[in-house]
């Protein structure tokens, strides 16, 4: 007899389970070894907790009522629960707070598009700790797990969150222009950026010139004088941030994997700061993200500002698998 | 060792950058696009039956222009050209959509019968309209958008058919010279929106292979006059 599980979802076999384990294993001492705690948290939470968060994610995440009426959510990343977490249990706790996750979460995404509804993360928080040398540590433990992962030619972007909310500011656009303006940026579409930008009234060529080619700069350091050269004080502020945050991965040894990008962009809506995807060349997929969000904590309570990434596990294993393969090739 | 991890995102070789082109209706311009730049697509012209064409600085992989958004999005090709009809289609894909390459304009269209005044009509007494078309998201969303309600109904061959013997009452479709249309006794009543050919790329492509990528765009856009 075959039943159905939902889409989206999957059974982990011995096989695979074993490899996952060892590669969870793998991370879990990177984190350990710099002091972050492992902590679990509940996979479902009160809807109203996970929207306090980031209202977007909350949007697309699994609900259901509880036998008291309750609205639960399944939770679609660990930051928020964590952000919670934080709040309830370390609110007097002397900063800065280590802490690191392997977890599922879950998202409603389209089926049959290459994506889990079910997926795990491992990933690390570090709390308390400001840009630009708590954005290094983080950048460093995830090199370290990467490594550990023998993801040696994975390289990550580095971005600005707060990059085009101020230079839009700057260029008098803001409310639902300004939302359009970042939807096209978030999705990378130069065509209809152009096209929504000369609309505008009061943009001039130049302006949509400026935002057109700072969102396709990237590469080592030269590209922050690449960009300084485009001018304006939201570059201006957004370059320095990210200057100050690659000098202090250089001092580290930490900056050659590190690719600065000026046109990322992450969809979550509590990242500010510096923010940081994964890529592997073997696969098609960013293997995971993260950045800064110092203001997500304020949301619960607590202000402190705070960094972390996470990784997809089974992405990972994936480009792990197809990396060990390429190099028994050349061997 | 390998294990099968059914959805985890294709895998991608390196070697040359792969471009995924289109095949049917856009694929002559693309050839002469990619003439332009420097490409040598004799082979894609010539006799054969093969799909996939591998030259030294860039291997091309010829498909259906539909297929373009699923390859490039999971990495299996880094860059693509394909219709912004396709790219609107299946807006939820994620590729960037780097350059508009002018070509392969043609028009989304809303048609009816000729001097018929089904569409009206049904609005008026039913409320809402029956649409047929291949592109079902694109059609709800220009509805959507003009504050009608409609009954999409999604056919994968020729939608003309659809209004002739009943099925709808108009169709939501794609008209390059209205031949097809004006054959069948079809008339444009609304135009939804102008579609031209779009070079994209996959999202991980654009950052590791950020010179090649970055080179091809630039030498499309001096080859395309927009």
């Amino acid at each position: 007899m075959i039943h159905p599980i939902p889409p989206g979802t999957r059974d982990v076999l011995p096989d695979e389970m074993r490899e996952l384990r060892r590669l969870h294993l793998a991370l879990i001492d990177v984190f350990e070894s710099r002091g972050y705690g492992e902590v679990a948290t509940p996979a479902i939470e009160y809807d109203e907790v996970l929207a306090r968060g980031d209202g977007r994610t909350a949007d697309s995440a699994y609900r259901f009522f509880d036998e008291r009426g309750d609205l639960l959510a399944l939770r679609s990343d660990m930051t928020v629960p964590i952000a919670r977490l934080v709040a309830s249990r370390y609110a007097n706790a002397e900063p800065p707070l280590r802490l690191c996750y392997l977890a599922n979460a879950f998202r409603a995404v389209r089926p049959q598009r290459g994506q889990m509804r079910e997926f795990a993360q491992a990933g690390v928080e570090l709390i308390g700790a400001p840009a630009p040398e708590g954005t290094a540590e983080v950048v460093e433990v995830l090199e370290a797990a990467l490594d550990a992962a023998s993801l040696n030619r994975a390289v990550i972007g580095l971005g600005d969150a707060d990059l085009y909310r101020q230079l839009l500011a700057e260029f008098g656009i803001d409310g639902e222009a300004r939302d359009a303006v970042l939807g096209r940026l978030a999705a990378h579409d130069l065509v209809g950026l152009e096209v929504e930008l000369s609309e505008l009234e009061g943009i001039g060529d130049d302006k949509v010139a400026t935002c057109v080619a700072l969102s396709q700069l990237r590469g080592g350091r030269e590209v922050l004088d690449e960009a300084r050269s485009l001018g304006g004080a939201a570059v201006e502020r957004a370059t320095a941030r990210l200057g100050e945050t690659f000098e202090a991965l250089e001092a580290r040894g930490v900056a050659d994997r590190v690719q600065i990008d000026l046109g990322l962009l992450r969809d979550l809506g509590y990242y500010s700061g510096a923010i940081l995807e994964v890529y592997d060349p073997a696969i098609g997929h960013v293997l995971g993200g993260g950045g800064r969000y110092d203001e997500l904590l304020k949301r619960f309570g607590v202000d402190l500002p705070a960094a972390g990434f996470a990784l997809y596990l089974e992405r990972v294993h994936v480009a792990q698998t197809e990396e060990e393969s390429r190099t028994g090739g050349d061997s | 060792m390998s294990v099968e991890v059914a959805g985890m995102g294709h895998t991608k070789s390196e070697g040359p950058l792969k471009l995924a082109v289109p095949r049917g209706a856009l694929l002559g311009e693309t050839l002469d696009a990619l003439d332009a730049i420097g490409i040598d697509t004799s082979e894609v012209r010539g006799e054969s039956r093969s799909l996939i064409f591998e030259g030294e600085e860039i291997t091309l992989v010829t498909m259906r222009p539909s297929d373009v958004p699923t390859y490039v999005e999971a990495g299996a090709a880094d860059v693509g050209i394909t219709g912004k009809d396709v790219l609107l289609e299946q807006s939820d894909r994620v590729v960037y959509e780097l350059l508009n390459l002018g070509f392969g304009r043609c028009r989304m269209v809303l048609a009816g019968r000729k001097g018929d005044e089904r569409l009206g009509e049904s609005q008026r007494r039913l409320g809402m309209m029956r649409i047929a078309t291949k592109y079902p998201r694109t059609a709800e969303r220009h509805f959507e958008q003009t504050g009608r309600q409609v009954e999409v109904i999604e056919v994968k061959g020729s939608v003309e058919l659809a209004p002739l013997i009943g099925l709808a009452d108009g169709i939501v479709d794609l008209v390059a010279t209205g031949r097809t249309l004006e054959e069948n006794d079809l008339e444009v009543r609304e135009e939804i929106l102008e579609c031209t050919a779009r070079f994209v790329a996959n999202r991980v492509a654009h950052k590791l292979r950020a010179a090649e990528v970055d080179e091809m765009t630039a030498k499309l856009r001096e080859a395309m006059p927009g």
